[in-house]
């Protein structure tokens, strides 16, 4: 069960019960989502959410991590990677 | 979509295919044991892009495929009940049972219906006082924690007409047990993102000790994937075990303590069947004594259930990476999606239905 | 998963859909299921097995959108939609307008223009009459929009609980102009596929209306009159255009693998050209929906040839409700009766035909 889907926090309702919910934008669409999980998330930030439940904060930093691999792996030069004889498609 | 999007580029993508051609040298079998991953890699297409070296087994990640049929049958049997609401994701509506499913149950007069979040299912229950209303919590770790809220919310209301039906599953113990198998060929586990995102990884580092093969938390877009795989074949080639972390954006060592304490207060961990594998201790979640009244199981006697599944069906050698589907005698003749025999060939992101569609295209 | 040979196909008529999930247990089915309805194989094997099989005749065996029957050197469209949705009201439209815009574009994909409309209601005891007041003028502004109107009808009533409120059928006739022939056998390798605008609105904008589904931001049903371009294209495009279909139930994969069946032949589409609006990319994110499998009411596909592809695609784009036409694949020889997509990150996989209707997933 793993569909997470990132989105950003539009607001925050007063907590209930240990229960603080508020809506999430995703690409425009808004949803109600329950932050009992990510009970330090701020207006602004970005969740990931699932079934309607905020499990992670997505750190902005750590989300470049993957393009400064590439771009390492891009400086050691098409020199050491060689280029695929046949692709993968029919 | 932010952190959706930048993970979705072709020429990105075509160079970790690249990198991943250049740093293999011999054949590796990796494992992933998440529906969501499988899901991406076949929508993708990457299956397809990788190596030949490379061979990606689908491992029993995918809840459909393995929530036990005696569980299907028991949802099944109070699903039918007058005066029951019975509430689902959609995932689960058309897992045939013995002989019928909850769709074909809806089609007969069934109130059964789809919700989003658990705690839908709640808001229910406060609406419909003088009904049943039943939630069948089916998931990995990733989605105990807001089955865990939707009950806890329930007791803290007071509900009296709300019950889950709960059949989850922990990856690590089928983890051990794919390896523990003397016929296991999996040399390196690209472990399940959002899993762990609640979970954490130390409980995967025993392992990875034992074992001794890498283990990487990967996400989900084509980009996590291609660049887990890359990590897994790279630590492969230079010997390393142990847990890396792809997604780092995400995830973090202790994951979501807060998720793990509610979880921890509302279920405890039980053996459990895996429809096509068997019983492997401690493997599940059910609710704890004092949220007896929460719990289906206890609240509807629903009778003895026979399952019956087909002999031939060889789905838990399958799922575990011993064999493969082509392996079996019913696969593609008596066994197809259309008419599954076994719990791979029930949803497309099933080892089964996968393979289908590579011999199709 | 590179190296093992797979096995040989079997026969493409006994093959299945790689369903995202099953077809019931039922499906040597007994009774009707609700998957009959939605657009896949399972209404596919309904119409062979069931209606063809009974009704066989020249006309309806080509089974377009709408049937031409020659009739004193002049070529008729006939066409016919009911409609059962629920709710009755929806942003955007109700079952009125999605009726009437429903039958007039299966004339539409005809090539034709809409002569006139026939409309049957059956009404459930206790529908209140202002609700059925709001459908009936609904209804007629649509046909006029469309240039035509209801010029008959019928009115049955059923017991409280035996319907949805409505059930509206429309029926209409146009006539096919000299020497326009769609048809799906006119699909030839090298051919252009386009799509009329952005996909998956009416399927998302009526799913994000369903209990526990609800959004807080609101979506319209993209339901239109599509005549009106269609005119713009034939007249742009003329002969060049060889099929048109409006993608209705089960998306723009579930026809396209019809008229890749019915044409034999392949087609080959690009999911980066694929237009899709933001929000409705979101909402099918959070619900883990296909766009491809979502239903429109408001947009259409057209093949046409390569040399008036660009002219073709001029003309959708200068019409208001083509405004953000695209070109999203090629007609291909290879693998006949298969649509196959490029992903957007360059990996390829085969588009097929569910069994039953695609429903969100939480894996």
């Amino acid at each position: 069960m793993c569909l997470g889907v990132p989105g950003k926090v539009l607001s925050i309702e007063p907590s209930v019960v240990d229960m603080p919910m508020g809506v999430v934008s995703f690409a425009g669409i808004t949803k109600e989502v329950c932050f009992a999980y990510t009970p330090d998330v701020k207006v602004g930030e970005y969740v990931l959410v699932h079934v309607g439940f905020a499990i992670s904060k997505l750190d902005e930093d750590h989300a470049l991590e993957v393009f400064r691999t590439l771009k390492e792996m891009g400086e050691l030069g098409d020199l050491e990677i060689p280029q695929p004889s046949g692709g993968g498609t029919p | 979509m932010k952190f959706v999007d930048e993970y979705r580029r072709e020429e990105d993508a075509q160079a970790f295919v690249r990198a991943i051609r250049a740093k293999v040298t011999r054949p590796w079998t990796l494992m992933e044991i998440c529906g969501g991953q499988t899901h991406t890699l076949l929508r993708s297409g990457i299956d397809r892009m990788l190596p030949p070296e490379i061979t990606l087994v689908h491992g029993p990640g995918c809840p459909v495929c393995v929530t036990p049929l005696t569980q299907i049958d028991r949802a099944l049997a109070i699903a039918q009940r007058p005066n029951v609401i019975f509430t689902s994701f959609g995932d689960m509506l058309r897992v045939p049972g013995s002989t019928t499913d909850l769709l074909t149950v809806k089609a007969k007069g069934g109130d059964v219906r789809m919700v989003y979040s658990p705690l839908d299912a709640v808001t229910l229950a406060q609406q419909n006082p003088g009904k049943e209303i039943v939630f069948f919590a089916v998931g990995f770790e990733t989605t105990a924690p807001a089955n865990a809220m939707a009950v806890k919310r329930a007791k803290q209301l007071g509900l009296p007409n709300f019950s889950v039906l709960a059949s989850h599953v922990l990856v690590p113990p089928a983890m051990e047990a794919i390896l523990s198998s003397p016929l296991n060929r999996v040399q390196g586990f690209l472990l399940a993102g959002h899993v762990c995102a609640v979970m954490g990884w130390t409980e995967y580092e025993p392992l990875g000790e034992r074992f001794r093969i890498p283990m990487i938390v990967t996400g989900f877009e084509p980009l996590d994937l291609l660049q887990g795989i890359f990590m897994a074949v790279d630590a492969l080639e230079a010997g390393r075990f142990g847990v890396e972390n792809q997604y780092v954006r995400t995830v973090s060592r202790e994951g979501n303590p807060a998720a793990r304490a509610v979880v921890n207060e509302v279920f405890e961990t039980c053996d459990r069947a895996w429809r096509g594998i068997g019983v492997i201790p401690k493997s599940g979640y059910r609710l704890r004594p004092e949220y007896a009244g929460y719990d289906a199981t206890l609240k509807f006697e629903v009778g003895a259930i026979t399952t019956e599944e087909p002999k031939e069906c060889i789905a838990g050698e399958i799922m575990q990476g011993l064999k493969r589907p082509s392996a079996c005698t019913e696969f593609g003749t008596r066994c197809t999606p259309e008419h599954p025999l076994g719990a791979p060939m029930v949803s497309s992101e099933g080892a089964c239905a996968a393979y289908w569609l590579y011999a199709r295209a | 998963m590179a190296e093992a040979k797979p096995p040989s196909a079997p026969d493409v008529g006994a093959a299945l859909a790689a369903a995202s999930c099953p077809v019931p247990a039922g499906s040597g089915a007994q009774t009707i299921l609700m998957a009959h309805g939605g657009g896949g194989r399972l209404t596919q094997r309904l119409i062979e097995t069931l209606f063809l099989k009974n009704f066989d005749n020249p006309a309806l065996r080509e089974l377009h959108d709408g049937a031409i029957l020659e009739i004193g050197g002049v070529r008729l469209a006939f066409s016919t939609d009911s409609f059962v949705i629920h709710p009755l009201f929806f942003p955007g439209g109700d079952i009125g307008s999605l009726a009437v815009h429903g039958t007039v574009n299966d004339i539409a994909m005809c090539g034709a223009q809409p002569l006139a409309l026939s409309a049957g209601l059956i009404l459930e005891e206790g529908l209140a009459i202002a609700d059925l007041e709001r459908i009936v003028a609904s209804m007629q502004r649509a046909a006029s929009g469309a240039g035509t109107s209801i010029v008959t009808g019928d009115t049955k009533v059923v017991d409280r609980g035996k319907g949805d409120g409505v059930f509206v059928n429309v029926t209409g006739v146009g006539i096919v102009p000299p020497g326009v022939v769609i048809s799906p056998r006119r699909a030839a390798p090298g051919d252009v596929v386009l799509v009329s605008g952005e996909i998956a609105v009416h399927g998302i904008a009526i799913m994000s209306l369903r209990e526990g589904l609800r959004f807080e931001t609101t979506l319209e049903s993209d339901t239109a009159a599509l005549n009106g371009l269609v005119a713009d294209l034939l007249l742009a495009a003329g002969d060049s255009v060889h099929v048109l279909r409006d993608p209705t139930r089960g998306g723009v994969a579930s026809t396209l693998n019809e008229i890749a069946g019915q044409a034999r032949v392949g087609i080959r589409l690009e999911e980066a050209k694929i237009p899709v609006a933001e929000e409705v990319r979101g909402a099918c994110e959070i619900l883990g929906l296909d766009p491809l499998y979502v239903a429109n009411e408001g947009k259409l596909l057209a093949i046409v040839a390569p040399e008036a592809a660009e002219a073709a695609l001029a003309a959708l784009r200068a019409h208001p409700l083509g405004a953000k036409a695209a070109a999203i694949g090629t007609v291909v020889a290879e693998g006949p009766g298969r649509v196959t997509l490029k992903s957007r990150i360059g990996g390829v996989r085969v588009v097929d035909l569910l069994t039953g209707e695609q429903l969100p997933r939480i894996c």
